[in-house]
């Protein structure tokens, strides 16, 4: 039997590679095989080439590492981690094929690199090396923002490191105090309850929640995801929050309080996408709202509710990319996916239209689209544990996100009842209907198959789920509810159409309430704590100079102020009178 | 000659003694011959403290007496696991700086090569003094020694350098005396100034006021030269304004030896219950140091200098070591002694980088950054590693020792700590990523405040290659130990933590 390989290491190893090799063409092919080396990878894996996989609970750990009193396991493979990284590395090669246009390798580098921490996330066996990758995922797309070089980019870029160095640093409080606690570095599930004695846990759940970006903690999402590169904000959509809906299924599966975050968030998210008038913030908001159906998922703890999160996560890794491709294609095509600066494009780049439709169909979840044999399974397991509240939000959320975007944004990208886009925006296109770059359209036709393929035959999904599955999506109600659904809301779009359109403004989120504070408490520092200090620095300067004054006139008194001695020593004296007058 | 009496103990300080002395003989014959004497002395010394360390870890501690006297009449070297590995980390960051000085010394203090180098290896001196010594009253004499070059070199600095180091020096002084003062009242109360003999005494006096009061004047002795905060206000002047080449020394290594101090002292010469229970210090040096992390941490966020900014995040990792010490459980102890190392070799490599941009650019603001992964691309990998190993992202070495200071607050309760320390690594990530910011702007456009010749961003200007070794080998230092924390743990800083907690 060979030693395991870890396609993670492949990938962010061979990515580092990408800028030394000479040939652009040689460049393409290399970047093209990493994902595609990593495929094989764990295909040989699931063949049992290296060791035979049990059964989900069970997993297969080809080898361990002392580390100070503990032993950690770097690799940890069992059906629910072959299945995101089956998702990872196929969403990775289409996302490369996308990306090869770009002349920055750097940015290929930063992406490679991520792709394979988000591998090692999902195979990591212990905290430690959880933590470790999930360290690697927070800087890794700080470049994939910054190389967008705008001043905006910037700012988002810093936002992004921060808010997710902050979930990191919760979460590695959370694990310190587990190890405290339990002796244990096992990255699997953790006690949960209300009370003092949870803290650690308190302090981890609220690291992967940010990292999922769960309502209140979303607005990282909706402010990077729109600011970074065409073609990275693709990579950044599918892994940092998908990375941690795993951690959550494995360590906190069945607390009520995310089912009620997951719930509120699938539908509060839809309520912001109402004023979007950017694009890709849109379906940065659809992105927010679908992970609410897997966070709710794993909220409720059922094996149906873990095995819709865990098919709603692949599914939704799929058909986002997808979507995100298409307002990419504006993007890169016509320089902006701002609607009120677009529309009528459909006759200049039809293909990505219809590409992007599929998208569209399957994150509302309509039959035969994949979002539909995942989202219904969610649906299904709020059903049958009987809570009305989280069912209606859920399965309302639906048609909020028919409406947006599978008929809004491509309404006012493509449509808005013109024929011809803005004269700022034709005289960018040819006179073709091919006018996205063929490598972009490829990039999507792959994935608008799987797309159609997985709610075809969802059977190849379900079988790679980590608990058995005895769910039929296909009934009668189901399809008809359904689409009884969508008929009516596209009914209600098309009379309101006109009422649609974009407006430049900014959705007020609660990134509101750190960005202010935060700017005010930059300002604070730049501004008067600086004056204090250089306040303090010109008493020091002057009672030197007095000093010097002192010693080179002799004859002048010397007068014993309390700034000739400097601040420093007064406070000396003071702590030490302090800490003696404490013990006599 | 007596096999528990090593050679290398006495010679590792007598080494640069000697050549310090003969440095400036030799610069009036030619000047470049002096970097070759003190680098040679540099690269003796370090291989006598290696020996030194092997011989510890070997025989257990060495007791050794200078001119075969014995205590408490002479003067005795005591070099334990602790001392030994400050003296190897000591030594081979002065190597290093020495190396990197050539091109530095001569572009920065013109003609002053011998007074440099002297002073240079008289501070060395000093500083290994301190760290070998194992008698109150000679700790003292190297303190002045160290101290007094320290501000002399300063003082070479840029404009404002002078009044910086005058400030240093007052209330270096001050400390100094204090704890002069503090060895007085322990010396009238025991007779005796060696450290074992000491120890052995003071067990049986812990109610004494006097005791208490020398143990106070030396805390607070130690806490100034430390610039633990509030008494930390002579040092971001004092760094920042110093020769590059001289805060690359003196900033990651000074404040470190004093931590050293002050762990040798509370926990040798006075006894870990004494310090944790009769005087209640450690809970006072807990807070103190929760307030320096913070302040450090706010402070640097707010500077727009380099080198400052590194300043303020020194005041910072005092707090870490010092609440650390403070937190007095073995676990934090741990993480103390190793982030006295780490955070040594990681400051040393970021003050390098201020280094070789001042070399290149003429200055060290943070707007000298601009587009340096463009223009000095190794600089700027020696950059991203140092800082990533001080906001502490595994595998660089300044996440372990943060995660055995986390898990000695945690085991203690002490959950301010552990929230400050929690809140300074986010402050870390907000002051590098600004400078990211800078480094990484690729529509460089030329900023005012630098001067036009300077700014080329697409042609490639490395620093000296003297320096770019030198900052890859503290780079590949931190990995390794990062890496290697594990066998570092078990076999240099374990022993090295004191007992009796």
């Amino acid at each position: 039997m060979m030693a395991w390989v870890h396609p993670g290491i492949v990938i962010a190893l061979g990515g580092l590679l990408i800028p030394f090799i000479p040939w652009r063409i040689v460049k393409q092919a290399y970047f093209l095989m990493l994902p595609l080396a990593g495929l094989a990878l764990l295909v040989l894996t699931s063949s049992g080439m290296f060791g035979a996989i049990p059964a989900f609970p069970e997993s297969f750990r080809p080898f361990s590492l002392p580390f100070l009193d503990y032993t950690l396991h770097p690799v940890r493979i069992h059906n629910l981690s072959l299945l995101f990284a089956y998702v990872y590395v196929v969403a990775a090669f289409c996302m490369n094929i996308y990306a090869l246009g770009v002349k920055n390798d750097w940015e290929h580098t930063a992406a490679m690199i991520y792709v394979g921490s988000a591998l090692g996330a999902v195979f990591a066996g212990d905290l430690l090396t959880l933590f470790f990758c999930l360290e690697i995922m927070s800087w890794a797309p700080f470049f994939l923002l910054l190389f967008r070089g705008t001043k905006k980019a910037m700012g988002a870029a810093i936002r992004y490191v921060l808010w997710h160095h902050f979930s990191g640093v919760c979460i590695l409080a959370g694990i310190l105090m587990h190890i405290h606690a339990t002796g244990s570095l096992e990255f699997g599930l953790m006690p949960w309850g209300w009370g003092s004695q949870y803290l650690g846990y308190h302090l981890m759940i609220l690291g992967f929640v940010i990292n999922a970006a769960t309502t209140p903690f979303h607005s990282w999402l909706s402010d990077s995801y729109s600011e970074a590169t065409p073609s990275g904000s693709i990579y950044m959509t599918a892994y940092t929050t998908k990375t941690a809906i795993f951690c959550l299924i494995l360590t906190f599966p069945g607390v009520p309080l995310l089912m009620w975050m997951g719930a509120i968030q699938a539908v509060f998210a839809l309520f912001l996408a109402v004023l979007e008038n950017d694009g890709r913030r849109l379906c940065s908001y659809h992105i927010i709202s679908q992970i609410g159906y897997m966070v709710a998922g794993v909220g409720m703890g059922t094996h149906m509710g873990l095995n819709g999160a865990a098919s709603h996560a692949l599914c939704h890794i799929i058909y986002n990319a997808l979507l995100y491709m298409g307002a990419g294609c504006a993007l890169v095509v016509a320089g902006t996916a701002k609607f009120d600066r677009l529309g009528g494009l459909y006759k200049y780049m039809p293909i990505s239209f219809w590409l992007y439709m599929v998208g569209g169909f399957s994150i509302s979840g309509f039959p035969l689209f994949n979002g539909f044999v995942s989202k219904t399974m969610t649906i299904e397991a709020a059903e049958l544990i009987h809570n009305r509240p989280i069912y209606l939000l859920l399965e309302g959320a639906t048609v909020g996100t028919f409406l947006h975007t599978g008929l809004k944004l491509p309404w006012n990208i493509w449509l808005q009842g013109r024929t011809e886009p803005p004269p700022e925006v034709r005289f960018r296109l040819k006179d073709s209907a091919v006018n996205t770059p063929v490598h972009m359209l490829a990039a999507m036709g792959i994935l608008a198959f799987l797309c159609i393929f997985l709610g075809v035959y969802p059977k190849i999904l379900y079988d790679m789920l980590p608990y058995p599955v005895e769910f039929v999506p296909f009934t009668l109600t189901r399809v008809f509810s359904i689409t009884q659904m969508f008929i009516f809301t596209f009914l209600g779009f098309w009379v309101l159409r006109k009422l649609v359109k974009g407006y430049p403004g900014y959705v007020l989120d609660t990134d509101w309430l750190v960005r202010i504070p935060g700017d005010y408490l930059l300002r604070f520092c730049t501004g008067p704590l600086q004056r204090m200090g250089a306040c303090l620095d010109r008493i020091g300067e002057r009672a030197a100079d007095r000093i010097v004054h002192t010693l080179r006139n002799p004859e002048t008194e010397a007068a014993l102020n309390p700034s000739l001695a400097g601040a420093g020593i007064l406070a000396a004296l003071i702590l030490f009178v302090f800490f003696i007058a404490r013990h006599l | 000659m007596d096999p528990n009496q090593p050679i290398s103990a006495i010679l590792v300080v007598l080494i640069p003694l000697l050549t310090a002395f003969a440095v400036p003989i030799i610069g009036f014959w030619r000047k470049n011959l002096c970097f070759y004497a003190a680098c040679t002395a540099l690269a003796a010394a370090f291989w006598c403290a290696l020996h030194l360390l092997i011989f510890v870890h070997q025989r257990g501690p060495v007791d050794y007496f200078l001119g075969g006297w014995d205590p408490p009449w002479g003067i005795a070297l005591r070099i334990d696991s602790l001392n030994a590995l400050m003296g190897v980390l000591v030594t081979f960051l002065f190597s290093l700086t020495g190396i990197a000085s050539k091109k530095s010394v001569p572009l920065e203090l013109p003609l002053k090569e011998a007074p440099f180098y002297a002073l240079f290896l008289l501070l060395f001196t000093g500083l290994l003094g301190m760290i070998l010594t194992g008698d109150m009253f000679n700790l003292y004499v190297f303190l002045e020694v160290s101290s007094l070059t320290a501000y002399a070199l300063i003082a070479m600095g840029e404009p404002g350098a002078m009044v910086a180091s005058f400030r240093y020096l007052l209330m270096g002084t001050v400390g100094a005396s204090w704890y002069l003062l503090g060895v007085g009242y322990l010396y009238i109360v025991t007779g005796t100034l060696n450290m074992a003999d000491l120890s052995g005494l003071l067990r049986e006096m812990e109610g004494s006021h006097a005791v208490l009061s020398g143990f106070a004047f030396i805390l607070f002795g130690i806490a100034i030269k430390m610039a633990l905060f509030p008494l930390h206000l002579w040092l971001p002047d004092a760094y920042a304004k110093a020769p590059s080449i001289v805060s690359t020394t003196i900033a990651p290594i000074m404040t470190k030896v004093m931590a050293y101090v002050l762990i040798r002292i509370g926990f040798t010469v006075f006894h870990p219950e004494y310090v944790v229970q009769a005087a209640k210090a450690s809970g006072l040096l807990v807070w103190f140091g929760i307030l320096a992390i913070l302040f450090g941490g706010i402070s640097a966020l707010s500077q727009t200098d380099f080198k400052r900014m590194l300043a303020f995040i020194i005041v910072a990792e005092v707090g870490y070591i010092v609440g650390g010490i403070g937190i007095a459980n073995p676990t934090a102890l741990k993480g103390a002694i190793f982030h006295i190392v780490n955070d040594a070799v990681m400051m040393a490599s970021l003050f390098l980088v201020g280094m070789m941009v001042t070399h290149r650019t003429g200055g060290h603001g943070i707007n000298h950054f601009f587009g340096i992964f463009r223009k000095m691309p190794l600089t700027a990998i020696v950059f991203t590693i140092g800082a990533l190993a001080v906001i502490g992202v595994p595998p660089t070495c300044g996440f372990f020792s943060k995660w055995y200071l986390l898990l000695g607050g945690i085991e203690a309760g002490h959950w301010a700590f552990v929230a400050a320390l929690l809140v300074c690594t986010l402050i870390n990530v907000a002051l590098f990523f600004r400078v990211f910011d800078k480094g990484l702007y690729l529509h460089a456009k030329a900023p005012q405040s630098i001067p036009e010749p300077r700014i080329d961003a697409l042609t490639i200007q490395e620093a000296p290659l003297g320096m770019l070794v030198v900052g890859g080998i503290l780079a590949a230092g931190i990995l390794a130990i990062g890496i290697g924390n594990s066998f570092i743990v078990k076999t240099l800083i374990l022993p090295a933590v004191p007992g009796g907690l």
